[in-house]
């Protein structure tokens, strides 16, 4: 069957969605295609883009030092932060759901409240000051673990990990929410069923009946967590600026906001969206086969 | 079975060792959380020589107002009216949001529950753009907005909100999870797909919008606008407060005063929102 044909079948379900896909295509489709032309060219924003094939391309991987190594701190945030924060948000709902809902409320407060708080993250930069007024310093000095302040922000031996923690305080995001609401709406007579069934303990109940029932949340929260943790940018700018002392904890999006908004290179900086674009999408496949094999359909 | 029954089954399978080990972790995570939180509003409510104290302080002596009251003079001395950011920031928000909501959910309905043949292609595609980050599409975007004459107009903000494809996402994962023969029952009974979408999937997927409805409404109120908006008339609040914020070291108490503003209001509505998903479930339609 055409697609002409297929449109007039089923006009009530492609109307429906035209207004969602005509301003998809407009903000989001476009830019998105032509920012993977210009990744194949050299783009200052002046002057007209000039077509220069995979030199961009070769450029990032056999000459560009800087970039292996924010690759690295991208690969250390990915694979530490994302299945950490991915856990932890699917845990805490999980006990929180058990909860009766007045105290369920306060503790989805409780853990959602540093990323509703928007900005507020900036309190991080007083907590690990350089000087003596920063919380953790003068605490650690006031007890004598040590004798002199630590530069957290500044020492490319802490940065790293100062970012990690912070990024693990943000990390109740949507993800989180769309597992308190998920656990919320979840089948019970199922739950009835297992336990005459011989379901013994609650790790018996979520393996076999509820995390089956997730997969649709599940898989968001996958989703919005590698987004999240491939494009950790704003807790890096803000608090060890951009860049970073010797790039000890720049990732690729802030490198890319180098490239894109500090130098004008939009080809280069084009090119660098695809490569992390192309790492996310990979993750998400092999998530999405993982996800597949424990749900129910 | 009735919800007693069900409790009574839950109660057998619970054990003592493992809810202390969940009460335990709850309450470190929960310090974990809360305590960077509990600093800001601390620190807003300390005088200047408070701030400044070796070894710092969790809490606060002598509190003060001090650095609302200086807020609030930075904020009416300048010479767009303090109440105008306020407008827009709301404007943005509640138009952005009611929007997005709106047009998301009735392009999820289909794409989670009708048979046709973009719909694949279109799933797969709204996953791609999730993936893609929002950073180097900038430069287009910017380009498109001023051929459509969007530069310097709330539609700068809201037009790219409405269709934000976490919220097409979401909803449709939800929807998936209705049961096919409740739809099925209304059509038979005569509904039109519009009258289905408004009457039956959007009540029975209420924490899932609500849920929305909290996420949306925090980007927005976040935006500061970029360099989409140029006119001060038109800024939302974020901005300004970032001005007053930037001012440096001394006012280090005004800025904690300023992030404190700037939460309160996602806070609430999340506190609002949460107690309208918990009735949704207790009168729960259809499960």
């Amino acid at each position: 069957m055409g697609l002409i044909e297929d449109i007039k079948k089923n006009k009530a379900s492609y109307l429906m969605i035209a207004p969602y896909m005509l301003l998809f295509t407009i903000f989001t489709l476009i830019p998105v295609v032509s920012s993977i032309f210009i990744s194949f060219t050299n783009y200052n924003m002046l002057q007209p883009p000039k077509w220069v094939g995979w030199s961009n391309y070769i450029r990032l991987f056999l000459s560009d030092k800087i970039f292996l190594k924010v690759l690295r701190n991208t690969l250390i945030f990915a694979c530490l932060t994302g299945p950490l924060s991915y856990f932890m948000s699917f845990f805490l709902a999980w006990f929180i759901s058990e909860f009766n809902p007045k105290l369920r409320a306060f503790l989805t407060l409780v853990f959602y409240s540093p990323s509703l708080a928007g900005n507020v993250f900036f309190i991080w930069s007083f907590i690990f000051s350089g000087d003596v007024y920063g919380l953790i310093n003068g605490w650690a000095m006031k007890l004598g673990i040590i004798n002199e302040p630590i530069n957290w922000l500044q020492d490319p031996n802490y940065i790293l990990w100062v970012i990690i923690i912070v990024q693990l305080w943000l990390s109740m995001g949507a993800g989180f929410l769309a597992f308190v609401a998920g656990f919320q709406n979840l089948d019970r007579e199922l739950f009835e069923a297992g336990a005459i069934d011989g379901i013994r303990n609650r790790f018996q109940e979520l393996f076999y009946i509820t995390i089956p029932q997730m997969a649709p949340q599940l898989m968001f929260g996958a989703v919005m967590q590698i987004g999240a943790s491939f494009g950790v940018s704003t807790v890096v700018m803000a608090l060890g600026g951009l860049p970073t002392r010797e790039y000890s904890a720049d990732t690729v999006v802030t490198y890319l906001i180098d490239y894109g908004t500090v130098r004008f290179e939009m080809g280069y900086a084009s090119a660098i969206a695809v490569i992390l674009f192309i790492a996310m999408l990979l993750t998400n496949k092999v998530i999405a086969s993982i996800l597949r094999r424990y749900s129910f359909d | 079975m009735s919800k007693k029954a069900t409790l009574a089954w839950r109660k057998q399978n619970r054990s003592m060792a493992g809810n202390l080990v969940i009460f335990a972790i709850l309450a470190i995570l929960g310090v974990f959380m809360a305590l960077p939180l509990i600093y800001t509003i601390v620190n807003a409510f300390k005088p200047f020589d408070e701030i400044f104290i070796f070894p710092p302080r969790l809490y606060v002596r002598r509190p003060t107002l001090d650095n609302f009251v200086l807020l609030f003079q930075l904020a009416t001395n300048m010479w767009v009216p303090f109440s105008r950011y306020i407008f827009n920031s709301l404007f943005i928000c509640v138009v952005g949001t009611v929007g997005h909501i709106l047009i998301a959910s009735l392009a999820a309905y289909p794409l989670a529950k009708h048979q046709f043949a973009a719909k694949r292609i279109i799933n797969e595609v709204i996953v791609l753009a999730l993936l893609f980050t929002p950073q180097v599409t900038y430069i287009p975007l910017y380009i498109i907005m001023s051929n459509l004459k969007l530069i310097d107009t709330y539609g700068a903000l809201i037009f790219p909100a409405w269709q934000m494809t976490l919220g097409l996402f979401l909803m449709r994962q939800f929807m998936t999870q209705i049961p096919d023969a409740l739809l099925e029952a209304a059509k038979i009974d005569g509904a039109s797909e519009l009258r289905i979408w408004w009457r039956i999937v959007m009540p029975n997927v209420k924490p899932a919008w609500l849920t929305l409805m909290i996420l949306s409404f925090q980007q927005l109120w976040n935006q500061t606008g970029g360099s989409f908006i140029f006119s001060e008339s038109l800024k939302p609040l974020p901005t300004l407060m970032s001005q007053i914020a930037a001012a440096g070291i001394a006012r280090a108490g005004v800025g904690a005063a300023v992030a404190l503003v700037l939460m309160i209001p996602p806070i609430v509505l999340f506190i609002i929102s949460q107690s309208s998903v918990m009735e949704t479930m207790v009168n729960a339609g259809i499960k």
